[in-house]
């Protein structure tokens, strides 16, 4: 492992502007637990690691029924599920925080995290993408906000331009009669990481049986995360069917356009992606209506 | 000694010598080592599965502030056309030092070829990066059977196929061809009403052993060189390393560190030499550590295969005739398993007419190594699935046809030994009787197989000295690495021969200049052969205490009799003395008493065991999750049986990896693209039952306890046993390993 330099950065504007100097050099340090491993496996160079988790609006973790929440980007998996309002709220999320590596990892890996490193296989990313969540950037000319299916661009790159930085994420309040479900497919249970991975969201009518809209995400089938738009849209005002979810299933194994590597092979992972549609949307419509 | 079931210490569950120092992190392990003006090694590895090296140069490397040295293979010895003798089997000496630090050709990516030495070792690291070496890149040969076709690339120009006896004119990739025959198989077919034929293919797997290698080399200014080393025998370190490096045994001190696991894969060295190389370079001691990749990349792991089973049943299930192929991945030298996999293939049936063809074969990947029961696992697989199936098609329970054919003392093996007593059939019975062979088990997509296995074990050399102290507690000092528990097992075996608690008994692993020969920990033969050598030191010291004892009552050492720990004369005076007083006064009777045991025992009683597991098939994902595991095997006698417990599950637990996800991924340039613990998919405890251990005593005749090894049988039924429940549950033969999600979903036509 080569040297590197290390900084505390303590509010936004200190952090941008240390981005903005080092450039290419510098990489945000969180949980560290992608960043640490890959400077130490030389898979990335690194001369700065700006450490922003004393910025108090990366910390932020505040949920409010009216106006939903901001997830701030440093905040660790193992604080997102501890909160119940956002474990009732946001089930699909909660789904995908508990399986990001092993306990010791939740304790230190952020959503955030999850989300700049990039990673096509990503389980934080679904769940975001289908609970309609925006990031919050911080950059040399400001804040902006993107939606979460526009944030990663390749393996390993995102929007976020030089000096840039992903200050939180906002999830809006979920509709009444809605949930969501996130679920990987891994050979083993547990220590692995996604071969596939589907998430879905659904709102349901006041009766339960009919879909008034849904949102399809999926994971490890493409150079990102991948927002199933047609196969959502499909669902919209069909009542609850096999054949509905099954259309659906369909239409987000046609937009797939995995790999085969190490982790499985491009025809299986374009099976899966029916199969575990389909299982995410039947296990958010069955949360709607198993609450009460 | 066998009809003496009557044991006060063995059978017992003593907590092992070793265990709390280990569960709190004391224990000293080859990472932990330190010492003054420590330099720090790393080495170079290959980037490419199949180049020659061209040329190789450090300069910019030696150039780097905080580098001490840099060694390639130029600075080892010439090997010339010499055989080295390692106890366990001749090798050619240019293979193994080859394998140290490639010379000519890099044969596999994580190939070493060259070292450095710097003052800490993210240098040594970056050094590594500056070593400049020039390749000619050759197409690799990754498989087995492509290997042994006429036009495959060759890896070595010089290896020419000898087969029966015979040596092939031109070179191959085929290093040997062995054959075992018995009886008439032509006939034996004929008379076969059913007759099943069945081709397997195994992947490339590795022990996974959770320590990595490490050694730490150090040369005093007289030349003695000590190496302090993870290994599975510090006395074939000593040997490999003389001949390594042409330096006289008696020049070379080995201190085995505490092991973090092996299972065959720390008996060959790697880094070791290489670490001796630095030290004499610079002058100081030299610490060398490998990292996970370099752990898969650049050593031995156990070989892919292909395997082809032929047998014939009558129609009341005996089994008439077999036959087996099997062609194994040696790796980058010649040396793979396929001797042991031939000698176990069809070993748990008496079988009059089997042929057995056994290939050798070299492919560019690490040199294989051995794994638990080297090479009778992949032969499991492909003969347990074709009984399995040859009972479906008879309309047998698997049990049955197993106990209809089952090998008993006095059956020969196809390779030829005679089966002395041995417990097949027990082991069987026990698996039938078993309340989990007769559970329901009716879900849909839920399966039970069963499988047997069986392991020959060996005996080799072992000593162990005891030297007794006043209070009545003994040092036994010995040469065995302790993996699984062996301090204990041997410390019991002396302690019921003095009738003394395990307690008493301080159990120390020495170096090999403290501690008679002794050979590797492996073969399944620690327990029974190091054991061997404590019973036998015991007996020394009791017959040297009952001389004691003697003395001091002025009798006949006839006179005086031991006894559940106590000394006492016959014949006239009333004279007792526990063993402890008696320690107590060993200056007054003559000074400190020091037993020896030195033994070679040839008695090493085979191993087998019968398995049964329950899955569940996930349908549309192809996962199979491991739902009920029952592990029954024949102990001979099980000393400590929650060790015994232990090794069961242990080899059950890696069978199921290598049953379901562990294989080792290439891409087409034959780099392994999982070479790291989240790709190489081990099983982790979420993904296993409670193993349900089963021991069954038939005791061997060849030890006096009655002890057989049981560290490696349990790995070779796993990966038929699931198989046949896989079949089972969703009516596919899987003939592959891995059993891996992708493959069923293939095999059921899913994808």
């Amino acid at each position: 492992m080569r040297d590197f330099s290390y900084i505390a950065a303590t509010t936004i504007p200190e952090a941008v502007a240390l981005l903005d100097e080092k450039g290419e050099s510098a990489r945000i340090l969180a949980g560290g637990t992608d960043l640490i491993v890959q400077v130490r496996e030389a898979r990335r160079d690194v001369d700065w690691m700006i450490d922003i988790k004393s910025i108090p609006e990366v910390n932020a973790l505040d949920y409010n029924a009216t106006t939903g929440l901001v997830l701030g980007a440093a905040v660790e998996c193992y604080k997102i599920y501890a909160d119940d309002a956002i474990c009732d709220a946001y089930p699909g999320l909660i789904d995908a925080t508990k399986i990001i590596g092993g306990t010791a990892i939740q304790g230190r890996a952020g959503v955030g995290g999850n989300l700049c490193n990039a990673s096509p296989a990503a389980d934080g990313i679904p769940p975001l993408i289908v609970l309609n969540a925006s990031c919050v950037i911080a950059g040399p000319n400001g804040e902006r906000e993107v939606p979460v299916e526009d944030f990663c661009t390749a393996p390993g790159q995102t929007v976020l331009e030089k000096g840039e930085m992903l200050v939180s994420m906002k999830i809006p309040v979920p509709a009444s009669n809605s949930s969501s479900y996130y679920l990987r497919f891994i050979p083993r249970n547990e220590m692995d990481i996604a071969v596939v991975g589907a998430g879905a969201s659904v709102t349901l009518d006041a009766a339960k049986e009919t879909i008034v809209s849904a949102r399809i995400a999926l994971a490890a089938v493409a150079p990102t995360p991948l927002f199933a738009e047609e196969a959502s849209a499909l669902l919209a005002g069909q009542e609850v069917s096999d054949e509905a979810i099954d259309a659906a299933a369909e239409a987000a194994q046609a937009i797939a356009r995995p790999i085969s590597d190490m982790r499985g092979t491009a025809e299986q992972r374009t099976h899966l992606v029916g199969v575990l549609t389909r299982r995410a949307l039947n296990g958010a419509i069955q949360r709607v209506r198993e609450a009460a | 000694m066998l009809e003496n079931k009557d044991y006060k210490v063995i059978g017992t569950r003593p907590i092992r010598h070793d265990g709390v120092d280990k569960v709190t992190g004391r224990a000293l392990y080859g990472a932990d080592f330190q010492a003054a003006g420590l330099l720090h090694g790393r080495v170079l590895r290959s980037p490419h599965a199949h180049a020659r090296i061209i040329s190789i140069d450090t300069s910019r490397a030696e150039a780097l502030p905080g580098v001490k040295g840099v060694v390639t293979a130029k600075d080892l010895p010439d090997p010339g056309d010499k055989i080295a003798d390692l106890g366990e089997g001749a090798v050619n000496l240019k293979y193994l030092c080859d394998n140290i630090l490639a010379s000519d050709k890099a044969l596999y990516k994580g190939h070493a070829v060259a070292a450095v030495a710097a003052t800490n070792p993210h240098i040594a690291e970056e050094a590594c990066t500056r070593i400049d070496v020039t390749y000619e890149v050759l197409p690799p040969v990754l498989e087995v059977r492509q290997a042994m076709e006429p036009d495959a690339p060759l890896l070595h120009d010089h290896i020419r196929t000898t087969s029966l006896g015979e040596t092939a004119e031109e070179p191959s990739n085929v290093a040997s061809h062995i054959q075992h025959k018995l009886g008439d198989p032509e006939k034996g077919f004929a008379e076969a009403d059913v007759i099943i034929e069945r081709e397997f293919v195994t992947g490339t797997v590795h022990q996974g052993y959770i320590e990595p290698h490490n050694a730490t080399a150090h040369y005093n200014q007289d030349g003695q060189l000590t190496i302090w080393c993870s290994t599975q025998g510090a006395f074939t370190v000593r040997e490999q390393v003389a001949e390594i490096l042409q330096y006289p045994i008696s020049k070379i001190k080995v201190v085995p560190m505490e092991i973090g696991g092996g299972f065959g894969g720390k008996i060959s060295v790697y880094i070791k030499p290489v670490a001796a190389l630095l030290a004499k370079k610079t002058g100081k001691p030299v610490k060398v550590l490998m990292n996970r990749a370099d752990v898969f990349e650049g050593t031995g792991p156990t070989p892919a295969s292909f395997i082809r089973v032929k047998m014939g049943a009558t129609h009341e299930g005996k089994i008439t005739a077999a036959e087996g192929y099997l062609a194994f991945e040696a790796g980058a030298y010649p040396g793979s398993p396929v001797g042991p996999g031939a000698m176990c293939i069809f070993a748990p049936y008496n079988i009059e007419n089997v042929i057995i063809d056994g290939y050798d074969v070299v492919v560019n990947k690490p040199k294989t190594a051995p794994y638990r029961a080297p090479g009778a696992p992949n032969a499991a697989f492909g003969s347990e699935t074709v009984v399995d199936e040859l009972a479906e098609k008879l309309g047998i329970d698997p049990l049955e046809i197993r106990l209809l054919n089952a090998a008993k003392a006095g059956d020969r093996r196809a390779d030829g030994p005679i089966h002395p007593r041995i417990g097949c059939i027990e082991t069987v019975e026990a698996a039938k009787a078993h309340p989990h062979y007769t559970a329901p088990n009716g879900k849909k997509h839920h399966g039970r197989g069963v499988a047997s296995g069986y392991w020959f074990n060996i005996g080799l050399e072992s000593s162990v000295t005891i030297n007794v102290n006043s209070d009545g507690t003994i040092n036994l000092i010995e040469g065995s690495t302790d993996i699984g528990g062996t301090r204990a097992s041997i410390a019991m075996q002396a302690a019921e021969v003095l009738g003394i608690p395990a307690e008493s008994v301080n159990p120390s692993v020495v170096d090999t200049d403290s501690v008679g020969y002794t050979a590797v920990t492996g073969g399944s033969r620690t327990t029974y052969a190091t054991g061997y050598a404590a019973y036998e030191a015991a007996q020394d010291v009791k017959q040297q205490l009952i001389a004691r004892a003697a003395k001091l009552w002025e009798v006949d050492e006839a006179n005086v009799q031991f006894a559940d720990g106590e000394f006492s004369s016959i014949n006239g005076k009333e004279e007792q003395i526990s063993f402890r007083d008696l320690c107590g006064r060993l200056g007054e009777t003559g000074g400190p008493v020091v037993g020896s045991g030195t033994v070679n025992p040839g008695g090493a009683g085979g191993a087998y065991a019968t398995h049964v597991v329950d899955v569940a098939v996930d349908a549309e994902t192809g996962k199979v999750d491991i739902l009920r595991y029952t592990a029954v095997q024949d102990a001979g006698k099980a000393i400590h049986p929650s060790y015994v417990e232990g090794q069961i599950q242990g080899g059950a637990v890696q069978g199921i990896g290598w049953a379901l996800n562990e294989e080792y991924i290439y891409n087409a340039e034959g780099e392994m693209t999982n070479a790291s613990f989240l790709d190489y998919r081990m099983p982790t405890c979420l993904d296993l039952p409670m193993i349900d251990a089963v021991i069954v005593e038939v005791p061997n005749p060849g030890h006096p306890y009655g002890v057989r090894g049981v560290g490696e049988v349990p790995i070779v039924p796993p990966m038929a046993a699931i198989a046949n429940a896989i079949y089972d549950a969703i009516g596919v033969r899987m003939t592959e390993l891995p059993m891996s999600p992708d493959r069923l979903l293939k095999a059921m036509g899913k994808i």
